[in-house]
């Protein structure tokens, strides 16, 4: 037996992106020989909407424990999943409960996981992973000793597929309960104001090089101006000038928006893990060789300090 | 309270793009010229954590470990000038191009070796794979409970009160120890050790242990025995294509671009 588990993942009542994403990546796969494509979820509710995505068979659980935002209550159930469904390929997102689930379920079974994965090939019935390292100066392609090759996936790495609600498939139940020995004390959601950073059409990222964190004031009108979501680089979210939530980058958020706008922001690879999938870069920056400068479409080489105003004054004009 | 963190020497993460190479032949990185290795970013984070969480108890032992070649012993001495009492050195030439998954093993084996441990710190990823995987592996391999991305961690009776950084917000959670923590830049700066300190270091023990005094056989560790076999390894290429906006005022040149913007149906 043979096949591909994605392990979806609800948040708030609602099947995370990601998810619809995995399937994409499983589908192409399947298409290329891999098996049949399963999918775990916790809750019946959602089992239609992911065999309309593109999955052959749902494992539904309803155990306890999965909604209190923590990994080690999945494993149980779906490792009942990989049993049940004889996969050999298990798909999760870099999220917060991908992040420590995949590694649960590699060293559980003994064998490895390519984490945050961007791309995935089949090669003679294996997978061959490609994953960015050394904060994004590097690529590696990476295959699995093991049986089992167990990968999490980059958001926004594969595109959903179109849901086709005349798609049909099984909806199974798995038994297995999870526990934890962590307990949950409380829960704090970052408030963020305006557009969801990740959705947003138009990103405006400010960096060390404001200099000064009431700067994020004028990038947030800038930003409301264009529809848009604030986000910053790590280096800013360090110095406390805004909050970690809205970081972009290896270890913050990752954004594809069409319109990316760099202020002050030098373009360290583990800023571009998080942006480089831009549709249209621009950068505001004193330096014409920063890297940013380099991968942008438009750049003006000059302070923000006046360029910005100008351009807020500018957009008020044309709208 | 005894503690044990774990250390990684790695390339300077920050090395910039321009100087970073890599052999494709040997699938490795080449090190820039006159740029040292460093700690992992991370991995003084977590000792930080350890040293204030050691004296907040008022007494106990903080070990340092770390595997890697002959230079990560200065990535020991570093932790054991910012405070820690011990230090072990895995070293072994059979590990060379080992992956994570070997790496957890061994560091596993190594702290059940040490013995008495009451909470295990580590990094949120070394900054070379990226991958963040060790801290789950070895909680695991040991059966105890790993919690991840810490922010502040505080000892409460027989656990540890965890404030963990989210996707989209924060999580406080408790765990019973023992425990693996894995530690993240929002801990906070680390101390920096002053020059009577690292002193005062070199006078402090490193033992050294090879894979055979952990009871690993060489047909589980080095590249030969990767669990994950790396394929290939490359510098992705990008391309500049930029236009630089000219102009004789900044005002100008925001007006410049907001027309290239608006031609390109971008606002
Ligand atoms: C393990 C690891 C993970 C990391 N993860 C992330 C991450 O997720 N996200 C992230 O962003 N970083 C991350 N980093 C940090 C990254 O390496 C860089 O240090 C960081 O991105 C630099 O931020 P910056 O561009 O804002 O600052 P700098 O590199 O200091 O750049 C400031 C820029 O501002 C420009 N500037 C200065 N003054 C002005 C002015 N008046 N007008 C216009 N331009 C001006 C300068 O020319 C310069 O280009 C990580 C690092 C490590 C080691
Ligand atoms: N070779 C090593 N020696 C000691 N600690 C390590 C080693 N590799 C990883 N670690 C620890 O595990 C953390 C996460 O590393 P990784 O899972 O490899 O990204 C690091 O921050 C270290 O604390």
């Amino acid at each position: 037996m043979s096949g591909i588990l994605v392990v979806a993942e609800v948040f708030d009542g609602e099947l995370q992106p990601i998810s619809h994403e995995l399937l994409g990546a499983a589908r192409k796969l399947s298409d290329g020989g891999a098996g049949p494509v399963s999918a775990f979820v916790a809750g019946e509710a959602y089992a239609q909407d992911l065999i309309h995505h593109g999955a052959d068979t749902v494992y539904v659980s309803n155990a306890q424990g999965l909604e209190i935002g923590l990994a080690d209550p999945y494993l149980a159930p779906v490792n009942a999943a990989i049993e049940q469904s004889g996969a050999d390929i298990v798909l999760l997102g870099q999220t917060n409960i991908g992040r420590d689930l995949g590694p649960m379920l590699a060293f559980h079974h003994k064998t490895a996981v390519s984490m945050e994965t961007v791309d995935l090939q089949l090669q003679d019935g294996r997978l061959r992973a490609t994953r960015s390292c050394y904060g994004g100066n590097a690529r590696a392609e990476l295959t699995w000793k093991e049986k089992l090759q167990v990968a999490t996936v980059k958001g926004k790495s594969f595109d959903a597929l179109e849901p086709d609600t005349s798609r049909s498939g099984e909806v199974k139940n798995v038994d297995a309960a999870g526990e934890t020995k962590i307990e949950v004390l409380s829960t704090e959601k970052a408030e963020a104001s305006g557009v969801r950073l990740e959705d947003a059409p138009v990103v405006v990222s400010g960096g060390r090089g404001l200099g000064d964190p009431s700067a994020f004031t004028t990038l947030e009108e800038l930003a409301g101006l264009l529809n848009g979501a604030t986000g910053a680089s790590r280096a800013a979210c360090d110095l406390g000038w805004y909050p970690p939530s809205q970081q972009v980058g290896l270890t913050g958020k990752v954004v594809s928006p069409n319109l990316y706008l760099a202020v002050a922001i030098s373009g360290a690879s583990q800023h571009m893990a998080g942006m480089a999938g831009s549709k249209n870069i621009v950068s505001i920056n004193k330096d014409p060789d920063s890297n940013m400068v380099k991968v942008s479409k438009y750049a003006i080489i000059d302070d923000y300090k006046k360029v910005i105003p100008a351009l807020i004054e500018e957009i008020k004009k044309v709208k | 309270m005894n503690i044990i963190v774990c250390v990684k020497q790695i390339p300077d993460p920050e090395t910039p793009a321009a100087s970073f190479k890599v052999d494709e032949q040997a699938k490795k990185v080449i090190p820039a010229q006159g740029v040292a290795p460093v700690v992992n970013p991370y991995d003084p984070q977590a000792t930080e954590a350890a040293l204030q969480l050691r004296d907040a108890a008022g007494g106990g032992k903080v070990t340092v470990v770390s595997l890697g070649p002959d230079s990560a012993r200065d990535a020991i001495k570093h932790a054991l000038a910012m405070g820690c009492d011990e230090g072990v050195l895995i070293n072994d030439d059979a590990f060379e191009g080992q992956d994570n998954f070997q790496t957890a093993n061994a560091l596993a084996k190594a702290i059940d070796k040490i013995g008495e441990y009451d909470l295990i710190l580590m990094g949120r990823a070394a900054a070379d794979w990226d991958m963040g995987v060790v801290p789950i592996g070895v909680a695991q391999a040991l059966g105890i409970p790993a919690v991840t991305v810490a922010k502040s961690i505080e000892k409460d009776g027989d656990s540890v009160k965890v404030e963990r950084v989210l996707d989209d917000g924060f999580q406080t959670v408790k765990a019973p120890l023992p425990a693996v923590v894995s530690v993240s830049n929002e801990f906070g700066e680390p101390r920096y050790p002053q020059l009577r300190q690292i002193m005062m270091a070199a006078k402090k023990t490193v033992e050294v242990w090879s894979a055979s005094d952990l009871g690993l056989s060489p047909d589980e560790v080095g590249e030969g025995n990767r669990v994950l076999p790396l394929e290939a390894l490359y510098i992705p290429k990008i391309e500049s294509n930029v236009e630089i906006i000219e102009g004789e005022s900044p005002e100008e040149k925001a007006a410049t671009l907001v027309a290239r913007l608006r031609e390109a149906k971008l606002i």
